[in-house]
């Protein structure tokens, strides 16, 4: 039977790598990360998880070991904050183009300069376009279930796949969280089996892998990796329905919060989803039909729920830890677009906050409520608590 | 029928591992020296190939010259990619397959070196070859690390050539405590293989290295018959010694000993040091055989170190 156990967003992924018996880990440290690879060292060590841990000496290396594993076939897994997520950049193109079902937890972290290991987004949300599937977490089971579902997925349409969760918030946070036995995780991802249709490394079929292309052949396998995005954003549907009739947690690609009937609606991600929860109460309490709809699934982006679910209202305002500089809040430009479609639209409003961690309540949220209801006009980028 | 009696002088397998397709210039070291490798090590290996001439040499897609498995990834990673595909090889059943980084010496003493200090360091079981071409060929022959004094490069013309000696990377491997370090061309063959079948024969002990002189035409500025020439000019004239480091780092051995030919012979036929024999060369002459002289003088002292004496070194592997 599962338990549940307090304990932290950092500690909930290791313990969710356990529970996917994962076969080669590498990482290096960075706060606030840390404690996920400490943990995993132990339980390596212990003999609990039959597992390769490559203590590599830098987080590039760490993601280039993760690809040599993965390539073979085994499961392989890494995690790391900002400048760790950084660094690897040009190897998480590799491990998408590479078609390498990697799953890597990043903590999110400011990037510096200057230093801060504090939250926002920028850092993971800087590699948005290096062919990684990107999940958002609110709370610490999240963390847990998606690390278990992400491999799930990724070894379906062999893409990598990123598990996001706050510094500190999350990582340093302990809450209950279900911890489901080994029994029950191998029925929902069995262990991984080495099957020639991957395209593994195969002594009897030798291959030459990522070779040069030229232009009369590149351009094919780019296409296939979008594809394989859209495909995933099936495969995800699929898998979470599973995941919710096997275990009774039921997520999707975003979550609906008092959406029903709602004129306005908070676009959110991740921890201050729950500050923007709390605030919605207290206004539907004073007669403000408002919702929250919580981001999970960034990439693949689910364009047409988004339509499905926005399309309607009166307005929509997307709240961003994070900024596409010369340009607005990451969230709000890819909400924007995806709504751009339909002929009735509502405006959309951008709100920048708890950048580098400063603290968000739900005092903030209810101020970004009443600013948005006073605005007539539709309003790209605001900062919200910004000193000027 | 008579039956044709065959007395075979050397104890090379007849297996090809690298085809025909490859796409190497003619007199490429480093395709001479990867049959020669594949030869020791059998189909059972796997290559990590980082950017460097071997990216093109093995084939464009859908073209695989080569008769193992070949992982081609960025250029500063081939020591922990092959460190990564030995670890999923093990996970996965396949404990007795070698996996081999083969990288050219600016993956390897440049970009690359914090990765192999990393899996050297961790005693990771994997071969790392350098196929030392003293330049960045693949991009057109810009310097590296690895480049001798006073060499001619695309980044280091002739008016400013390379001011430094090369990087002894040995030294480097061997403060690492590897089990097995060793030189080879591949105009010594039966020399190179005996090493290839020493690192494989190390399997589980640690990172065995193994760095080759592989000269490039194209890039010394020199005739495609010359590479197997030059290379025995390499070490003739002490410029590369061939030697094993051994015992974690402890114990040299010099396995041949060089006629000790003019070192001008070697340089002569490169169009790469032409300038040393032009007015004003000479002081790079003099700092390429200086340098020459240090680091061969420095491995005697370590050979004898090793074995109290240099008459076990053998005059000539052909008796
Ligand atoms: C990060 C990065 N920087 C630069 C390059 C461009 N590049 C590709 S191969 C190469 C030179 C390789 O030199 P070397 O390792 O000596 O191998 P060779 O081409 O001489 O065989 C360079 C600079 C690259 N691929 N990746
Ligand atoms: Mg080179």
């Amino acid at each position: 039977m599962s338990f549940k156990k307090v304990t932290t967003g950092n500690h909930a992924v290791s313990y969710a790598v356990w529970s996917s018996r994962v076969q080669v880990i590498s990482a290096y440290p960075i706060t606030p990360q840390t404690q996920i690879v400490e943990l995993l060292s132990e339980i390596v060590a212990e003999g609990q998880l039959d597992a390769i841990f490559i203590n590599v000496e830098s987080e590039h290396s760490a993601m280039a070991a993760c690809i040599g594993a993965a390539a073979t076939g085994a499961r392989a897994f890494t995690a790391t904050s900002a400048q760790g997520l950084a660094l690897m950049h040009e190897m998480l193109h590799w491990a998408a183009g590479a078609r390498l079902p990697i799953v890597l937890a990043n903590v999110n972290r400011a990037m510096a300069p200057p230093w801060s290991v504090w939250t926002d987004q920028n850092d993971a949300l800087a590699q948005r376009d290096t062919g990684w599937m990107q999940i958002y977490n609110e709370s610490n089971q999240e963390v847990y279930d998606s690390v278990i579902i992400g491999y799930k997925v990724a070894e379906q349409v062999r893409l990598p796949f990123m598990t996001v969760l706050d510094a500190f918030v999350l990582s340093h946070t302990s809450e209950p969280v279900e911890i489901l036995t080994q029994e029950e995780v191998d029925e929902f991802l069995p262990p991984r089996e080495f099957d020639p249709k991957f395209y593994s490394i195969d002594l009897n079929d030798p291959r030459g892998y990522g070779l040069l292309t030229m232009p009369s052949d590149y351009y094919e396998f780019r296409y296939k990796v979008q594809i394989a995005h859209e495909k995933a954003l099936e495969v995800y549907k699929r898998e979470v329905e599973l995941f919710a009739e096997i275990f009774g947690r039921k997520y999707g690609v975003f979550e609906e919060f008092m959406l029903d009937d709602a004129d306005y609606v908070l676009v959110t991600s991740a921890t201050l989803t729950s500050d923007a929860k709390y605030a919605v109460k207290k206004l539907r309490e004073k007669g403000i039909k408002i919702g929250v709809l919580k981001m999970r699934l960034f990439r693949p982006f689910p364009f047409e729920d988004i339509r499905r679910v926005l399309g309607d209202r009166k307005k929509v305002a997307v709240i961003d830890r994070n900024i596409g500089f010369g340009h607005h809040g990451i969230f709000y430009q890819e909400i924007k677009s995806a709504l751009y479609p339909l002929e009735k639209r509502p405006p959309v409003f951008g709100y920048i906050i708890g950048i580098g961690g400063r603290d968000v309540t739900p005092a903030d949220i209810e101020d970004i409520v009443d600013d948005m209801l006073k605005r007539e006009e539709m309003t790209e980028i605001i900062w919200k608590g910004v000193r000027l | 029928m008579s039956e044709k009696k065959t007395r075979r002088i050397w104890d090379v397998p007849d297996d090809e591992l690298l085809h025909h397709g490859h796409t190497a210039c003619q007199g490429c070291g480093g395709a001479l020296s990867m049959r020669l490798a594949l030869k020791a090590l059998g189909e059972n290996t796997v290559i990590t190939i980082p950017a460097c001439c071997w990216t093109i040499i093995a084939g464009g897609f859908p073209g695989h010259a080569l008769k193992v498995p070949v992982f081609h990834t960025a250029f500063e990673t081939a020591a922990i990619v092959a460190t990564g595909i030995k670890g999923g090889l093990n996970m996965t059943g396949r404990k007795e397959v070698i996996s081999m980084a083969w990288a050219g010496d600016g993956g390897t003493f440049d970009i690359g070196i914090q990765a192999l200090s990393g899996a050297a360091e961790r005693g990771e079981d994997i071969i790392y070859v350098v196929y030392d071409n003293e330049a960045y060929m693949n991009t057109g022959i810009q310097r590296s690390g690895a480049t001798p004094v006073g060499a001619w490069t695309t980044t280091t013309p002739y008016k400013r050539p390379n001011p430094r000696p090369k990087k002894n990377l040995m030294e480097i491997m061997a403060a690492h405590r590897i089990p097995y370090a060793a030189t080879a061309t591949p105009a010594f063959p039966e020399d190179l293989i005996r090493k290839f079948r020493k690192a494989k024969a190390l399997a589980g002990k640690g990172l065995r290295f193994i760095h080759i002189l592989s000269p490039c035409p194209p890039g010394w500025k020199m005739a495609s018959d010359y590479s197997i020439h030059v290379a025995r000019l390499a070490v003739e004239s002490r410029v590369f010694p061939l030697y094993e480091i051994e015992d974690g780092g402890k114990s040299y051995t010099i396995n041949y000993w060089p006629k000790g030919i003019p070192v001008e012979d070697y340089l002569k036929i490169q169009g790469r040091f032409r300038h040393l024999f032009r007015p004003g060369g000479e002081k790079w002459l003099e700092a390429f055989k200086q340098d020459i002289e240090d680091k061969w003088n420095t491995l005697v002292q370590k050979h004898i170190a090793t074995h109290g004496t240099t008459d076990n070194i053998p005059r000539g592997f052909y008796k």
